[in-house]
């Protein structure tokens, strides 16, 4: 066995640690892995091309943007949070719940592409985080900001990835019940996908506490920063 | 008949636009950046079909692109210097928002429904008749240019703010946008090389395999591990499967096959949750929300991810080993 390819893993390793524009660290790391596997380089040319032409699929999402760019500049994600800012019920935490409930859901349905980063996150989820946590802080830190968003970005993630294998007909299930009959076991989907349940619930308790915590400490903040300016009059 | 080819050449035209766009503002790294882009996207059905026929000079040069793209971006030219908040501009988004209210959120949102709507009329289009998983982009595409006219139709602006606009969120991504392709196509050399093989073998020849615990401990760290590594969890399952799981845990500790498969899978996605290396779901969204930290998303999921492991691990000790 040729051990010297893992080295492309290596060059990948180091890149991450050392800081360097991602996108050169893998082509690097291909390049390294294939010349090191005694590809000849016309063929590793070839192969990388004809991957990347073949992945495009990646990239559709590229198409919202024009309208999550109009409507952007006509002030989309202002009303989106001057919306949360009116409503007294919404909090942070059952903004975030509530959104990790639904995108759960429609995974579950096999509708994975309602929602997504570019479609709802940024345009729409984000805002409204912001607002429900200004409703806390009117004054919020900008790591407080980032720290936010990032969690929106994490709940739109782990209601996706935690909901769709419950879904009987989603690629990863198929994928397992694929590998699995290609070896002579043969399994019904279903069996295969009632397996991925009790994750899905409880990726679903994990998430809404970790919404709870962020609310929770936001609060704690607030309270301190007002008894520290009490303190200074 | 409608062809997913339609749908990579209207990218593909989007790209060329605000290529142009870039060039008319003088960014010339980022026309040049989006302007090979464009033409991959433009030329890739081209590629493909000389590729079938044999014909590897196409698909070489776009290797020699892609390693351009790669260059230009580690150069760091791309950056684009943000626009100093405009208060005028901010005040009438402000009126704007108010003028228009609750119609804004409706463009946004014929983006989903409009997928889906179209995803369920599939089996009643008589022009639709191609896989699934292709239809899907396709309903997206057409999803996305219904949106486009609503927002233009809306907000009364030009089809020019919309190129505008879009180069505005592109040079926002910049190469982040990229690297879910780049890192597919690392995953398809690293499969080319052997790289799987040889993680598998190394794991397989260091545990101890008469222990089930071990062979367990060994599975589970290694789809998470190779996971993180790949960036994706489809690309560990086969590797550590055929592995540690088919001959050991199943063939020689008579592991239960659907929970092990089912519950081996969720623990990969831990993996996803912590890896730059899964840039559509962690570095994409950071760029996309304007994050200071690249990393922000996955310090945002690391809790979590460990938890579910935790969670997945005890499940595979309980359920899945006899």
């Amino acid at each position: 066995m040729n051990y010297w390819p893992l080295l492309g893993v290596a060059v990948v390793v180091f890149g991450f640690a050392m800081r360097a524009n991602p996108a050169l660290v893998v082509v690097i790391a291909g390049i390294a892995s294939g010349l090191l596997a005694g590809l000849p380089i016309a063929d590793l040319l070839a192969l990388i091309g004809n991957k990347f032409v073949a992945s495009r699929n990646l990239l559709v999402l590229l198409l919202t943007l024009p309208t999550i760019g109009l409507l952007e500049r006509a002030g989309l994600r202002e009303h989106a949070a001057a919306f949360i800012a009116r409503m007294r019920t919404f909090t942070l935490a059952r903004l975030l719940i509530a959104y990790l409930a639904i995108r759960q859901m429609f995974s579950m349905l096999g509708l994975t592409g309602i929602a997504g980063h570019p479609q709802t996150v940024r345009p729409l989820l984000a805002p409204m985080a912001e607002a429900a946590a200004e409703k806390i802080d009117p004054s919020l830190a900008a790591a407080d900001r980032d720290r936010v968003k990032a969690l929106c970005a994490a709940t739109d993630n782990i209601g996706l990835f935690f909901g769709e294998d419950v879904f009987i007909a989603f690629g990863a299930v198929l994928l397992i019940q694929g590998f699995y009959a290609q070896n002579g076991i043969n399994l019904d989907p279903r069996s295969i996908s009632l397996w991925a349940l009790p994750t899905a619930l409880a990726a679903f308790a994990i998430q809404s506490l970790r919404a709870l915590r962020l609310q929770r400490a936001l609060r704690k903040n607030t309270q301190s920063k007002k008894a520290d300016s009490h303190a200074a009059d | 008949m409608l062809r997913i080819e339609y749908v990579y050449w209207l990218c593909g035209a989007l790209l060329a636009a605000c290529a142009l766009h870039d060039l008319r503002a003088h960014r010339f790294a980022a026309a040049v950046f989006w302007g090979i882009l464009a033409a991959i996207f433009l030329g890739g059905d081209a590629v493909a079909a000389a590729a079938a026929q044999g014909n590897a000079l196409p698909a070489q040069s776009v290797g020699i692109g892609v390693i351009a793209l790669a260059l230009v971006a580690g150069s760091g030219a791309l950056r684009r210097v943000p626009a100093a908040v405009d208060a005028a501009a901010s005040a009438q988004r402000r009126q704007s928002a108010a003028r228009l209210g609750h119609g804004l959120f409706a463009p946004a949102l014929v983006i989903p429904f409009g997928t889906l709507a179209l995803s369920l009329l599939q089996p009643y289009l008589p022009w639709a008749s191609m896989d699934r998983g292709q239809f899907t982009l396709i309903a997206l595409g057409l999803a996305c240019i219904a949106a486009t006219l609503a927002a233009l139709a809306l907000t009364r602006a030009r089809a020019r703010d919309a190129i505008a606009e879009t180069s505005r969120l592109l040079d926002a991504l910049s190469w982040a946008l990229l690297l879910p392709m780049l890192l597919a196509m690392l995953g398809a050399v690293f499969a080319a090389t052997g790289v799987g093989e040889a993680i598998a073998h190394i794991v397989a020849t260091a545990i101890p395999t008469q222990s089930p615990t071990a062979c367990l401990l060994a599975f589970a760290f290694g789809m998470v591990a190779f996971t993180v590594i790949m960036g994706n969890a489809f690309a560990a399952f086969p590797v550590m499967m055929a592995g540690i799981g088919l001959p050991l845990l199943i063939g020689r500790h008579h592991a239960h096959a659907a929970a092990l498969g089912a519950l081996g899978m969720l623990t990969g996605y831990c993996g996803t949750l912590l890896t730059p290396m899964a840039a559509n779901f962690n570095i994409v969204p950071a760029a996309l929300l304007e994050l200071r930290d690249p990393n922000g998303v996955i310090r945002a999921q690391w809790p979590t991810a460990l938890a579910l492991l935790a969670v997945n691990f005890g499940m595979l000790w309980f359920f899945a080993m006899p």
